[in-house]
């Protein structure tokens, strides 16, 4: 028997994915959550991270920057503070962007600041990691 | 009757003013469809979470979210979206007579406002009026992030959290098609329990929280303050965009209409210098 979940990704500013899968691979807050269809309601956060959808032989790689994941038996909803396709992501512009946090990391110790600088790292950097296991894996370049 | 010179100039100058109203109502034109492009985008999240939220209320949470707690009224919020820039006609108007309105109405029955702003004209409007202002927020441009409208979201959402306000309101307008919009308060909080049905209620479950429903819950709830208030900038845009584009329509038709009666006003102008300069000729003949 077959089973599959309905998956949709959406961020604010559009939907990102819609579909269905046999799997979902989330970057949950506590850690990595892969979900199978019939799997127990749960709610989680997000970190930035992976989010890799898969279907038979095929599997999209999604980039959240943090979000909500909200899992039904039969559903799963990505409510993704931002999306996009892993193959979209610009790696010279997100390295640029971990340098520049990385830099404003050092120069400042108040505290807000050094705490965005902090998330924007983090998030620059989980940007890098799926490009990097993109190339790794032979699809991308 | 004014003399053909003066009459000249006048129609130049409202042929002028014709150029710019219709140049206005062209890019208000191009920027309407954008803005409702992004609009309807930001629908499908904006569905998404009401949809999570709804499932939330069919399961049993074991607490009560804060921005959920209603609370006998004391004093009460606005969050005001208005736009940037004039020329779009009634649309700031609309949103600045309904919160008026309603604060009126809070003032009367002993309940003081503080209000958040979104955007120039409301701003310069209720600052002249001594409304006490929380937050403020312009220069949003065209397409705005969530992350530039935190601060009036926060002021407010901070502000309930603490019991400073029991209630805030959203007035903003709604758009209905590119001809009609429609100014509208809505109550943002505290947040309205979609209610479950008695039969979806009886299935007794909740979700598995990770790590606990606390943290996540506080981070839904906040996602879910920012993109009613986002749909409703974004919808407010798109609201403007087509309002000025109407009332630029509307000028540039207008223009038009002035134009023709000041060229039949030159042209009659224009022959009665003519008729009247023979009449004189012909009597200088005369009088030979």
């Amino acid at each position: 028997m077959a089973m599959t979940i309905d998956v949709r990704v959406v961020s604010a500013e559009g939907s990102i994915y819609a579909g269905v899968a046999d799997m979902v691979v989330a970057p949950g807050e506590m850690g990595e959550l892969g979900i199978l269809p019939r799997h127990a309601p749960l709610l989680t956060g997000l970190r930035p991270g992976e989010l890799r959808i898969i279907r038979g032989a095929e599997t999209e790689y999604l980039f959240v920057n943090g979000g909500i994941l909200e899992i039904q038996p039969d559903m799963v909803t990505v409510l993704a503070d931002s999306a996009e396709r892993a193959t979209d992501i610009d790696e010279a512009k997100a390295l640029a962007a971990k340098q520049a946090a990385e830099a404003r990391m050092a120069g400042h110790t108040d505290q807000m600041e050094y705490a965005a600088a902090q998330a924007e790292l983090l998030e620059q950097i989980a940007r890098l990691k799926t490009v990097q296991r993109l190339r790794e894996q032979g699809l991308l370049r | 009757m004014a003399n053909a010179k003066e009459i000249r100039g006048q129609i130049k100058s409202v042929k002028n003013t014709r150029k710019i109203t219709r140049a206005m109502e062209m890019v208000a034109a191009s920027k309407m469809r954008r803005a409702q492009e992004r609009m309807r985008a930001a629908r499908p999240y904006a569905e998404k979470i009401r949809e999570v939220l709804g499932h939330l209320a069919q399961a049993h949470p074991e607490y009560e979210h804060p921005l959920m707690q209603v609370r006998p009224i004391k004093k009460a919020g606005f969050l005001v979206v208005t736009t940037d820039r004039g020329l779009c006609g009634g649309l700031n108007v609309n949103v600045l007579r309904n919160v008026v309105q309603k604060v009126r109405e809070l003032h009367e029955g002993g309940v003081e406002s503080n209000l958040a702003v979104v955007g120039n004209k409301g701003l310069g409007f209720l600052r002249r009026h001594g409304a006490h202002l929380v937050a403020e927020l312009n220069g949003l441009g065209d397409r705005p992030h969530l992350g530039d409208m935190i601060g009036p979201i926060r002021a407010m959402a901070d502000a309930y959290a603490k019991g400073e306000v029991d209630v805030v309101y959203l007035v903003s307008s709604r758009f209905v098609n590119t001809m009609l919009q429609r100014a509208t308060v809505e109550q943002l909080l505290p947040v309205e329990k979609p209610t479950a049905s008695a039969e979806q209620r009886a299935e007794l479950w909740d979700y598995i929280y990770e790590p606990e429903a606390r943290p996540v819950l506080d981070r839904l709830m906040q996602r879910y303050v920012e993109s009613v208030v986002y749909q409703a900038v974004i919808e407010h845009l798109a609201c403007e965009q087509s309002a000025r584009m109407v009332a630029m329509k509307s000028a540039s038709d207008n223009a038009k209409r002035m134009v023709d009666d000041l060229q039949l006003a030159y042209n009659k102008a224009r022959q009665a210098a003519i008729t009247q300069e023979i009449a004189e000729i012909s009597a200088g003949a005369a009088a030979v």
